[in-house]
């Protein structure tokens, strides 16, 4: 946290010369503005600086793989978090008399949540009804953050001394990845744990290709491997980065618009605003589908 | 965009908001609309079951209502010969009295005619007396002439 304090005077110079409406004139150009908001609050370990906070994406280059996004992570967490106490209070509210308005609410994204679960997962499952829950609510929540215009926190972060603060999480490449990976890692272990290593690689290295020639089949097998193999790797990565991709963009979009004179910026915000609702609520539901997808693809006996 | 712990970071989080939404979300809210969902089921049987009773018990209704009607028909019709019945028997009794009536007042009247007849006679007896008297110039004796005056009397 010394390292913070170092580097905040300059930094509040440049705050308070910079009209953030109007970033391109004063201290920072348009450049320097859009490069501002797509930076990480990043600590990790600097060669030269040590344990501190990037300054820059060229410091938070340099810390490589051992450093963290405190603001992802921070939005994150709160988020998940935000999300666990709306629902627990529902779910202890919960009586099968006549529903409050909260336990309504979470009864009724509960309800669709798994009424989607019913209609593609067959198998049964303690864990993937309540994983699709908290990936629909959670990454909807975290691409909610997305509306908040873009100045707001990140101006106000400033100006108490935090120099960089991206506040939609899943505009970060990391936490999408994190949560496609963690549900890949389900879709491992349960392909193991239902079909067995044999199940599993028998499905990996006879399909799509096969032969009731031994010779013949043996020489599928190898192409069977890359092509199956390659199909599984590419899940999770497509996941993660679908979700990343379409959050990225439609925040950059943001701040493009926010770089257009205060009076005229409603025209373009507004209207993307409100396409932008039907996106993060698509986006978080695809998620959300192809976890079950998966999960269902993981349980089945071929 | 670099790749860094973030992304462990996310997983770990991501491990435990799942197990705590298994934990403490998912269970008590499914067992609530399991619950109401068999609530609703055994209402909406029990409403069809009311519904049935609700129409036996019109049945019912109708039965008696019909039957009440009848009585009621009979009655009125009961009352109506009754009513019927003492009408009659007063005009018969008002009839009756009204003969009964006539008849003493036409048998006074005819009394009072054979009185007044009877006073008349005497009446014409003295008057004839006392004319006869004075054409003849002296006095009639009523008593001596008494069966010519009879005779008399007797023919008016």
């Amino acid at each position: 946290m010394s390292d913070v304090s170092t580097h905040q005077p300059k930094f509040d110079e440049e705050t308070l010369k910079a009209d953030v409406m109007a970033s391109s004139e004063a201290g920072r150009t348009t450049t320097e503005y859009i490069q501002h908001h797509l930076q990480n609050l990043v600590f990790g370990v600097h060669p030269e600086n040590g344990l501190s906070i990037a300054h820059g994406s060229e410091e938070a280059a340099a810390m490589g793989f051992w450093a963290i996004h405190l603001d992802s992570m921070f939005w994150s967490i709160g988020l998940g978090l935000l999300f666990l106490w709306i629902f627990k209070k529902g779910a202890d509210k919960a009586t099968s008399g006549v529903p409050g308005p909260l336990q309504n609410f979470v009864e009724l994204i509960v309800e669709f949540v798994d009424e989607n679960v019913r209609e593609t997962f067959n198998g049964k499952s303690e864990v993937v009804a309540p994983l699709a829950l908290t990936i629909f609510v959670w990454v909807f929540l975290m691409n909610l953050m997305d509306l908040i215009p873009v100045d707001w926190i990140p101006y106000a972060a400033e100006r108490i001394g935090i120099p960089y603060q991206k506040i939609v999480p899943s505009t970060d490449v990391n936490v999408t990845l994190g949560m496609s990976f963690s549900v890949f890692a389900l879709m491992i272990y349960y392909s193991l744990k239902i079909k067995g290593a044999g199940g599993f690689f028998k499905e990996l290295a006879f399909q799509p290709f096969n032969s009731p020639n031994v010779l013949v089949q043996a020489l599928f097998v190898p192409i069977n491997l890359l092509l199956e193999g390659v199909a599984l790797i590419a899940k999770p990565i497509s996941l993660g980065l679908r979700l990343f991709g379409n959050m990225y963009a439609g925040e950059l979009i943001f701040i493009l618009i926010a770089l257009l004179p205060f009076y005229a910026q409603w025209a373009l915000s507004v209207p993307w605003a409100l396409f932008h609702i039907l996106v993060i609520t698509l986006q978080a539901f695809i998620f959300m589908m192809l976890t079950i997808v998966y999960m269902s693809m993981a349980h089945e006996h071929h | 965009m670099n790749i860094n712990l973030t992304l462990i970071g996310q997983a770990i989080s991501f491990a435990i908001f799942v197990s705590l939404c298994m934990k403490y979300v998912w269970p008590p809210v499914m067992t609530a609309l399991r619950e109401r969902q068999d609530k609703i089921a055994q209402s909406l049987a029990d409403a069809e079951q009311g519904a049935q009773r609700r129409e036996e018990a019109e049945a019912e209704v109708e039965t008696m209502l019909q039957d009440a009607k009848a009585q009621a028909a009979e009655i009125v019709a009961q009352a109506q010969k009754r009513g019927n019945e003492i009408i009659d028997e007063s005009k018969a009794t008002a009839r009756s009295e009204g003969e009964r009536l006539k008849a003493a007042a036409q048998s006074e009247i005819e009394q009072e005619v054979v009185t007044a007849r009877e006073d008349l006679r005497k009446q014409v007896g003295s008057i004839a007396v006392a004319g006869a008297g004075k054409i003849l110039g002296s006095e009639v004796n009523a008593e001596s002439h008494a069966k010519v005056l009879d005779d008399l009397v007797g023919q008016l």
